[in-house]
């Protein structure tokens, strides 16, 4: 029996098998901002263990709020930061150089075909992108992994995710993980990791490929995966160029974690896309969710671009083609957090920052900000964001606010409309 | 060890997720015990008062998904420090599962037609856990015990007193 890429991936990592469904992984990055991560390094130092298993290995970001908004924020930053320091922890990124954890780390070349990857983050998951296991995890199993370098997880059954077609102007792979989501509900993934495949995804950039994996936690699962390509190693060519002669044996060596033809898989589904509208959330869960069609005309008040799953090049790219030349209305405010330096700088280098401006955005630093209703654009009760963030949960970016999520392109339209509206009609 | 149970806190309502339970705004908080307030604060079910509820409970009982979103412990933490340590469900999710045998607490899956039944026995309802027999023993409106399996490792964590402790001696 052949195996899947990530029984591959596990098979590598086994540490231990303390039970007959449980095995201890062997982590290669540990990532850890500075929400999740003060409580574990607190706890650490009372224990009197104050050390990690390897600095190299562990990945430090400020970004949730930052600049810091108060003495709170403030405080978790400082801890994070003094902890950095203490540990000799080199990969720490601070104001001036930090950016959104799951744009900014890949962007740095840290994830590889075949790695496994633990953050106290729910959207560790768009790892996978790049054919690695990468899961969110709570405080205690990042202590851990912090410690010791290694983490616990039930073997997972994978989902084969085929998406064939083409996909229509105007529809992203945002499009995509939202019509997939509808059809899985919000736990019909859980426990599984989620392989998408297929000509669509065979096309992806690596953007592409990491918005749709980003959001495999919100079906349930514990990752999405893409199989390491061509495109996997172009992309991670500046970082790997002195481990191979050239990239075809990269992609080449990239094939040892394909899943085999005669893998088991859980279950199987096939997704044509060539047809598919752009989607959008209605209700208060990543799986209540309706062709854009259907909800034109639906005011906002707000459009939020940015976050992990849509904070990068390629979309700010995808936005500004509709906003060029365009103002916002007048009853939207509107807000773009660039994912990362590296983006924002590139968006400059392309006048795709001036595009933003003249059209009435407020072009805020990278954070992950208002998505999750920290800062930076925090509803007010009654108020509705049109956002490329990836939670429509009740409450989540303000109490009492209303998030409807949906692609760049999708948001930007909105945001000249000062509605809900079909963005192919602007394209 | 540990005993498990007490006063049962029923949340009729499935998906009800990590942000329900601890909004994102307490996640600036650098002690468990500071979030006590905030359990449940965006919670939204008919007639429900979260700290009038929550007082002297010891036992959720709930329907399908709980916990689902964020990877956040707190959403653990916030019903430790309310002195409830065990959560019985249809379904999990993933993390917020895996955070609950991390911190050595209980997460039992019953089917539904047992979510059912607990939840027909009214707001005065205990639940008692034996974790030998891997049995709850409720006692509301009537008595009714309902068997539930848990996974080896699960059990070893709650036993050891959650995963730090488990992992500092193993590897």
């Amino acid at each position: 029996m052949g195996k899947t890429i990530t029984e591959k991936i596990f098979e590598a990592h086994r540490r231990d098998t303390p039970s007959d469904n449980n095995v201890v992984l062997d982590i290669d990055v540990v990532m850890c901002h500075e929400i999740t991560t003060p409580i574990a390094i607190n706890d650490l130092e009372e224990r009197g263990m104050d050390r990690v298993f390897d600095p190299a290995r562990i990945k430090v970001v400020i970004d949730h709020v930052t600049p810091s908004k108060d003495t709170k924020t403030a405080t978790q930053a400082k801890i994070l930061r003094d902890w950095a320091r203490r540990q000799h922890i080199k990969d720490f990124f601070d104001i001036g150089a930090n950016g959104v954890c799951h744009a900014l780390f890949p962007e740095k070349g840290f994830i590889r075909p075949g790695y496994t990857v633990i953050m106290g983050d729910s959207h560790t998951c768009t790892h996978g992108a790049f054919g690695a296991f990468a899961a969110g995890v709570g405080t205690t199993d990042l202590e851990v992994g912090i410690l010791k370098g290694v983490c616990s997880f039930r073997l997972p059954e994978t989902m084969k995710i085929t998406i064939t077609g083409s996909l229509g102007k105007g529809v992203f792979a945002k499009d995509v993980i939202l019509r997939i989501i509808k059809e899985l509900t919000v736990n019909g993934a859980t426990d599984k990791v989620m392989e998408f495949c297929g000509p669509v995804v065979d096309g992806m950039s690596m953007e592409a490929r990491m918005t749709l994996c980003n959001m495999a936690i919100e079906a349930g699962a514990t990752c999405g995966v893409c199989l390491p390509d061509r495109v996997t190693a172009e992309y991670l060519w500046p970082f790997i160029q002195d481990e191979y002669k050239n990239i075809d044996e990269a992609v080449v060596d990239f094939r040892k974690w394909h899943s085999d033809g005669d893998a088991h898989y859980f279950s199987e589904k096939t997704f044509d896309v060539s047809t598919l509208p752009p989607q959008v959330t209605y209700g208060f869960k990543p799986d209540e969710v309706k062709d854009i069609t259907e909800m034109a005309g639906t005011m906002i008040d707000q459009v939020y671009m940015g976050s992990c799953t849509n904070g990068r090049i390629e979309d700010l790219r995808a936005a500004a083609e509709v906003l060029k030349g365009r103002k916002i209305a007048g009853n939207v405010r509107a807000i773009l957090s660039p994912a990362t330096p590296k983006v924002y700088s590139q968006a400059m280098d392309e006048g795709l920052i001036k595009i933003f401006m003249d059209a009435g955005f407020c072009v805020t630093n990278p954070t992950c900000g208002a998505c999750l209703g920290m800062s930076n654009g925090v509803l007010a009760a009654g108020e509705v964001c049109a956002s490329t963030t990836n939670r429509n949960f009740n409450g989540r970016m303000g109490k009492g606010g209303m998030v409807h999520l949906m692609s760049p392109v999708s948001a930007a339209a909105a945001a000249v409309h000062g509605a809900l509206v079909d963005p192919r009609e602007m394209l | 060890m540990k005993t498990f149970g007490g006063p049962v806190l029923f949340l009729d309502r499935s998906d009800i997720n990590t942000d329900e339970i601890i909004p994102a705004k307490y996640l600036t908080e650098n002690s468990k015990l500071a979030l006590k307030p905030y359990i449940l604060e965006d919670l939204k079910l008919p007639g429900f008062d979260p700290l009038r509820d929550t007082k002297g409970k010891g036992v959720v009982v709930t329907r399908s998904n709980f916990g689902c979103g964020s990877s956040r412990e707190h959403a653990v933490w916030v019903f430790e420090v309310n002195d409830i340590n065990v959560v019985i469900a249809e379904s999990f999710a993933r993390i917020f599962r895996q955070n609950m045998f991390n911190c050595g607490m209980l997460a039992i899956e019953l089917p539904g037609q047992d979510i059912d039944a607990l939840l027909s026995l009214g707001g005065k309802t205990t639940i008692a856990v034996d974790l030998d027999k891997e049995t709850i023993t409720a006692r509301g409106a009537k008595e009714m015990t309902c068997k539930f399996a848990l996974n080896s490792f699960d059990k070893d964590l709650v036993q050891a007193g959650g995963w730090l402790a488990y992992a500092d001696k193993k590897y």
